[in-house]
């Protein structure tokens, strides 16, 4: 019988990752804005998705050295998690914790909010605005 | 000069979800069953494998993607004493596999001679849950020594996955581990989930969890048919 043992070498780390992604984005529609320089990148970040920490402006600031984004900040909106209770239709927002419906103590969840992640915007010096 | 605001509202996971599509409709068009196995370091990923294997013996061919964080080959090497194809993905200290990862796994692999691939992910509660890999079914491995408290502590892993296996429950009378508390917190957030508890050192509980996969593989070889 034919083994196979192949070895596949991949660098990346997880916000790094991720940080590269959004400058892809970013540079695609500031380059489609004709965008001089891009001041501001405003991120929603639902508190569900788990994804983003400080890291990842630091990761910026390394890999936009070179772009339209050098210098930019980056702006992250969180958003909280809301959960919706099945049985009682009750609404309510998730703190640090699991926790089931304060009103009926069910279990039944739908979230509503918490998931995003996205980028939201940029805020560019646009040329033909000179 | 004056700042001008793009809209954009793209998804930053885009990319990546639009290889693990890709990966999808490759494995489903060589009529394999593909599964990521997600779990902290030490819940028994490769235990599990290595059952599923001895359990699924006759008929079943089966495919190893090992993801693991250092160039260290324990755990492929203890698939390999199987017989069975395995690749080793080194993600070079990430903290999980993303698409990309495993797009280049399945090239190395003979999927026409495979029936069930099963992709073992990075020992991590945290960051594979951001990242799709183009399967059938994510699966996650709670084992009891961790403790109860998991779904509370590590939700995201927890929410879109499709099997929960509590592994090591020949343990549960030395631990303080409270099934009802567990399963209640998954229950919130990824209700009715399927659940197999079983052991992977005395093997109680696996042959059901080997029974969903076979079916599963069945009529996956239907879809294709």
């Amino acid at each position: 019988m034919l083994i196979f043992m192949n070895w596949i070498i991949i660098i990346s780390v997880h916000e790094l990752a991720v940080t590269e992604r959004i400058l892809e984005i970013a540079l695609k529609y500031a380059r489609a804005a004709d965008a001089v320089r891009v001041t501001d990148v405003n991120i929603v970040v639902g508190r569900l998705s788990g994804i983003v920490d400080e890291s990842v402006q630091f990761y910026w600031d390394l890999l936009s050295r070179d772009t339209l984004c050098r210098g930019s900040q980056l702006h992250f909106k969180r958003v909280a998690a809301q959960m919706q209770c099945l049985d009682c239709q009750h609404t309510y927002l998730l703190e640090d914790e699991l926790t089931p419906c304060p009103q009926c103590n069910s279990v039944r969840l739908k979230t509503l909010a918490g998931e995003e992640f996205y980028l939201d915007s940029i805020e560019i010096e646009n040329s033909a605005a000179q | 000069m004056p700042n001008q605001k793009v809209p954009i509202v793209e998804k930053i996971m885009d990319a990546n979800d639009q290889v693990a599509e890709s990966n999808l409709q490759r494995v489903r068009q060589n009529g394999v069953f593909a599964i990521n196995v997600m779990a902290s370091p030490g819940a028994g990923k490769t235990s599990l494998i290595l059952q599923t294997i001895r359990q699924l013996e006759d008929g079943v061919r089966i495919g190893v993607i090992e993801g693991d964080t250092a160039p260290v080959t324990i755990d492929a090497d203890k698939i390999l004493t199987t017989g069975r194809p395995v690749v080793q993905i080194n993600t070079g200290g990430a903290c999980h596999l993303d698409a990309v990862m495993v797009n280049r796994g399945l090239s190395e692999l003979p999927l026409d001679e495979i029936d069930l691939l099963i992709i073992e992910n990075v020992g991590n509660l945290v960051c594979p849950a951001g990242f799709k890999l183009g399967v059938h079914a994510n699966v996650v491995i709670a084992s009891t020594p961790e403790g109860d408290d998991k779904p509370y502590k590590y939700p995201n892993i927890y929410r879109g996955i499709d099997v929960l296996i509590i592994n090591k429950i020949d343990l549960l009378p030395h631990l303080k581990f409270d099934m009802d508390q567990f399963r209640r917190g998954v229950e919130m957030l990824n209700p009715r989930l399927l659940t197999f508890p079983l052991s992977c050192e005395t093997g109680e509980g696996v042959d059901a969890w080997t029974g969903w996969l076979k079916e599963q593989i069945a009529s996956n070889k239907e879809r294709v048919t």
